[in-house]
């Protein structure tokens, strides 16, 4: 193992994770609003955010999906230093990493029971870049509307229209974080989809 | 773990997370699911507000946030607006909450549908079905009893058009304000369940289309302030059925004292305390 790997942890643990938890839940809680949140320092290709969110969520409980060039020794190394969390397949994994290339296809993965509509995964997806652009998000947690440069918008709309399942995303640049729940609805108002 | 389970709550609002409940060096009963959200969400730059049926000076408030001062380094306030965390027992604050501020409820049994079906299995079965027909035979029972729908705290609500939710046993007074800017979380930790509402989730009261939702209060102005929007304690103040009313939410009635308000008895703030 690297030394590497023993590094780039939090500073300060429990403040350090407490301040990361209430970025993402500020993030869930307004689907479409973008959070700074920093205080990891993980390997490439993981973005701060990203390593950051992981250092909160994940530990021996969360099977762990890396997906595409996120699965590579470096990470996985620092992860099972800082995490320890088991790294598994798509198909049984409680959180998923990668690029949105690299997730797809979004139907591999846990959407809940109709039962239990809690079980299911949570991806968290790295972005070239967030903005407050894009389609426009219509649900719990936005007042009027919100918009986010979100990477494909049908998929998200077939992921809302399976409510109360559905999966759960987080999505990733640099130190900046957003974050789009299944009760989301997008609309692609006319004019809005600039790319 | 307890915060993995408030975003997948806050993911599915109104949906009852189940999540493994820690002891607290406190009784189950004592705000156990509240204290264990509060802790999973604050951080050293909070400001908490801790309230007990709108007070801040009850017991139960008042080791609530000393606990919170010990161990989270945290500030504290009484003032609704200045605070970013409230940890609450049973009422909602007058003043209105908004973006950037957290509600966290302390919730004894977070089943809707608990007192009409007993076993956990049919009624987790009851929510995945979005089978709700027997608590609308529950409030037409009370109309056909008492001519009204006699509920009065712990209203149901339906939140989304999906899940039917028990909003804790706040007064159905508090019921409209739970469309709010502020994320509303809930704990019970003797029943293991978390539940969220996101900022302008849609909650409504459940009701009949000839016997609406009736957010009543006691009708009289609070005694001291003269407030007559908010939300009544009557108290019996001696032996020949004496009593007066007055607001609950004691931060509330404190600050229209303070701006000059007067009731029937009201005496200034700081003469009110002696």
């Amino acid at each position: 193992m690297r030394s590497q790997s023993l590094e780039g942890g939090f500073p300060d643990a429990p403040v350090d994770a407490a301040c990361a938890f209430r970025a993402a839940l500020e993030a869930m809680a307004r689907p479409g609003r973008i959070y700074d949140i920093a205080g990891a320092r993980p390997p490439a290709p993981l973005s701060v955010a990203a390593g950051t969110l992981l250092l909160t969520l994940v530990d021996q409980e969360t099977p762990l999906f890396l997906a595409g060039s996120a699965d590579c020794p470096s990470v996985r190394e620092w992860l099972a230093f800082h995490t320890g969390a088991p790294l598994v397949g798509a198909e049984t994994a409680q959180f998923a990493l990668g690029t949105w290339e690299a997730l797809l296809p979004l139907d591999l993965y846990r959407r809940g029971e109709p039962a239990y509509p809690d079980r299911s995964a949570t991806l968290i997806v790295e972005m070239p870049a967030l903005s407050e652009t894009g389609p426009i998000l219509i649900g719990p947690g936005i007042e009027a509307d919100a918009r986010l440069n979100l990477p494909d918008p049908a998929a998200f709309q077939a992921n809302a229209a399976q409510f109360p399942l559905g999966l759960d995303f987080f999505f990733c640049a640099g130190a900046r974080l957003a974050a789009l729940p299944r009760t989301t609805r997008i609309s692609e108002a006319p004019g809005c989809m600039s790319r | 773990m307890i915060r993995r389970a408030l975003l997948k709550a806050l993911a599915v609002p109104g949906y009852q997370v189940p999540f493994a409940s820690r002891e607290m060096p406190m009784p189950y009963g004592w705000g156990t699911g509240g204290v264990q959200v509060s802790a999973a969400v604050l951080t050293p730059d909070d400001r908490l507000k801790v309230i007990d049926q709108g007070a801040d000076d009850t017991t139960n408030a008042v080791s609530i946030r000393k606990f919170f001062e010990r161990t989270a380094q945290v500030e504290t306030t009484e003032r609704t607006a200045d605070a970013t965390v409230i940890q609450t027992r049973h009422r909602i604050p007058e003043t209105e909450l908004v973006d950037g501020q957290i509600l966290v409820y302390q919730v004894p049994i977070p089943e809707p549908l608990r007192f009409l079906e007993p076993r956990e299995t049919e009624t987790r079965k009851m929510h995945e079905l979005e089978e709700y027909g027997l608590m609308h035979v529950k409030l037409y029972e009370d109309i056909a009893r008492h001519g009204t729908i006699a509920t009065s705290y712990a209203y149901p609500v339906k939140v989304e058009n999906r899940y039917v939710m028990d909003p804790s046993p706040i007064p159905k007074f508090d019921n409209p304000k739970m469309r709010m800017g502020a994320i509303q979380l809930f704990g019970a930790g003797r029943e293991q369940r978390i539940y969220a509402l996101p900022p302008w989730t849609d909650v409504v009261s459940l009701d009949f289309e000839d016997h609406p939702f009736d957010p009543s209060k006691a009708d009289h102005p609070c005694a001291l302030c003269g407030a007559e929007d908010s939300y009544l304690d009557e108290v019996i103040v001696d032996d020949a059925g004496g009593r007066m009313f007055v607001c609950s939410d004691t931060d509330f009635c404190r600050a229209r004292r303070d701006a000059g308000h007067r009731g029937a008895t009201g005496r200034p703030a700081a003469e009110g305390a002696a």
